[in-house]
């Protein structure tokens, strides 16, 4: 069975097509295109817009790319959300558009199930993993349990990647800050006090943003405060992880998002996996990052158990809870 | 010295030892190789001496907990009394109906003096209540802090009433009879508690 999956929750459009072999997921193609705003943050309506000039563009490179014919297609899917209403309505009317072309079904799945599914579907001995996702706008840890993904922690406000975008912009790096907040946190010596704060398994980021930027405004160097962003966020997403880990009795820990493409977070999980004799998993990078092939997969899961949607019906969800999906396709 | 673990989580370990003649239950905050020395140590230190000072609390307000013998907030090791009892939750289900009603009613008075005292425990859970010479024990007050909030009250029940309905589902009546107990006990109008369970019980996530 091959699906094509189209992604557009945030940032990012990209399509991805997929075949199911023997239970496993091969992504055949997986075209991302990314709307970088000329200054401050994601814009929702730039966004759309963004994502509505380019989709026939990446939805033909990726049909290519696959060496694909469309008829061999079977089935649509998209992300019903959670995301920004203008983005997600831009996918999905491109879905739609399409299911009805190619005369093939549709489905939408959600963001953050996806993020799970294609760890567990692209990676070896990944099967009952405690999700770590990390992006721009979402931080949740996330298991299977009684019938659903329950979420066991997450961000009280602000997600870790924009907590760390918006401290960068404070200071003038480019968006995303990341990678260059990354870079910077390497030459970083010496550890300034940050607020640590977990209440219970959730966390919460934007005292920590408050005082970084005072410490950026009283003059300390701006390596040491990165690495000090670095350090204690870091530490405080992956205490959760590991409380979810022993709460749930599970001995595998995947990460996810855009975040887990950073290092020292891939290093620190790995360490608290290895001190818990627990197997560590991190998919290819652009299977963290938001792509239409975590999409396109988990259209082939849910289609699979017997789940169906009609184009009249195909409604996006910016508020769609990890915890409202029914899993049916797992035991 | 003899040392056997009884518990492992995931912030700390509980061993069985000696201390001063006396058999002791030492909680050992672990080590975490992932976070680097300035943060691990500040947390193990100011978790142990959080947890110390809520456990004091507790006591003054007039709810049974292990006595501490000694604290070493550099190692993060609380040693304290063994109680060498049972868990609400191994003997909750296997109890007649009037002692099921008469502890829960306990519990429930005890849960409303570390309210009066703006104690919030953070993880009242039947496996964290040992029964001991009829006397119910509070122990692991590791999530509590001190907070005035009705919110947080109303948290820290809500714990518990998850963890009935999933361990003791056949006697969900418990949580009433814990309730009851809570009202009696409470300086302040319980009603706006039990509103705020509901409220949260609605926000879904908790459900």
């Amino acid at each position: 069975m091959i699906c094509l999956g189209i992604e557009g929750t945030a940032h990012s459009i990209s399509v991805g097509i997929v075949k199911e072999i023997n239970r496993k997921c091969k992504v055949l193609s997986n075209v991302i295109k990314i709307y970088r705003p000329a200054q401050g943050g994601i814009h929702p309506r730039e966004a759309a817009n963004h994502h509505a000039l380019y989709v026939a563009d990446v939805l033909k490179e990726s049909v290519d790319k696959a060496k694909i014919d469309s008829s061999e297609i079977d089935i649509v899917s998209f992300s019903k959300g959670p995301g920004l209403g203008p983005c997600l309505r831009t996918a999905a009317t491109a879905a739609r558009a399409l299911s009805l072309s190619i005369n093939k079904p549709i489905i939408g799945v959600n963001h953050c199930v996806a993020h799970l599914e294609i760890g567990r579907g692209t990676l070896d001995n990944c099967s009952d993993p405690v999700l770590l996702y990390t992006s721009g706008a979402n931080t949740q840890v996330i298991a299977f349990a009684e019938g659903k993904y329950r979420v066991f922690g997450e961000t009280l406000d602000i997600g870790i990647g924009n907590c760390i975008d918006k401290f960068g912009r404070a200071v003038g790096l480019d968006f995303p800050c990341g990678p260059a907040v990354e870079k910077l946190a390497l030459e970083g010596k010496k550890y300034l006090n940050l607020p640590y704060s977990i209440k219970g398994m959730d966390i919460a980021f934007s005292g920590l943003l408050t005082a970084a930027e005072q410490y950026y405004n009283n003059k300390e160097k701006l390596e040491d405060i990165c690495f000090s962003i670095q350090e204690t966020t870091f530490a405080a997403l992956t205490e959760v992880t590991e409380r979810a880990m022993a709460h749930t009795e599970k001995h595998e820990v995947l990460l996810g998002g855009g975040v887990a493409a950073n290092k020292r977070l891939r290093e620190m999980v790995n360490i608290m996996a290895n001190e818990r004799d627990a197997s560590f998993f991190v998919p290819d990078k652009d299977l963290c990052i938001d792509n239409g092939a975590m999409i396109a997969w988990l259209g082939i899961l849910m289609y699979n158990s017997g789940i169906r949607m009609k184009v009249e019906n195909s409604f996006i969800d910016q508020r769609f809870r990890t915890d409202m999906v029914d899993v049916t396709w797992r035991d | 010295m003899i040392e056997k673990i009884i518990y492992q989580g995931a912030e700390a370990k509980i061993c069985i030892s000696r201390y001063m003649n006396f058999n002791v239950v030492e909680k050992r905050r672990l080590k975490k190789g992932y976070r680097i020395k300035q943060i691990d140590e500040s947390l193990i230190s100011t978790r142990t001496k959080e947890e110390t000072k809520l456990m004091i609390a507790a006591r003054q307000a007039g709810v049974s907990v292990p006595i501490i013998y000694d604290v070493d907030l550099l190692k993060g090791i609380i040693t304290m009394e063994y109680l060498k009892g049972k868990r609400i939750k191994d003997i909750l289900n296997d109890l007649d109906e009037k002692d099921r009603m008469r502890i829960c009613i306990k519990i429930g008075k005890s849960i409303a003096r570390f309210h009066n005292n703006d104690i919030i425990h953070g993880d009242i859970t039947t496996s964290n209540m040992i029964i001991l010479d009829n006397k119910i024990h509070f122990i692991d007050f590791g999530l509590g802090e001190i907070n005035s909030e009705i919110e947080a009250k109303g948290v820290d029940l809500h714990v518990l009433m998850e963890a009935i309905e999933s361990t003791h589902s056949k006697y969900s009546d418990c949580f009433n009879y814990v309730l009851e107990g809570y009202k009696k006990e409470l300086k302040q109008d319980a009603n706006q508690v039990f509103k705020k369970i509901q409220d949260i019980v609605k926000r879904g996530r908790y459900r």
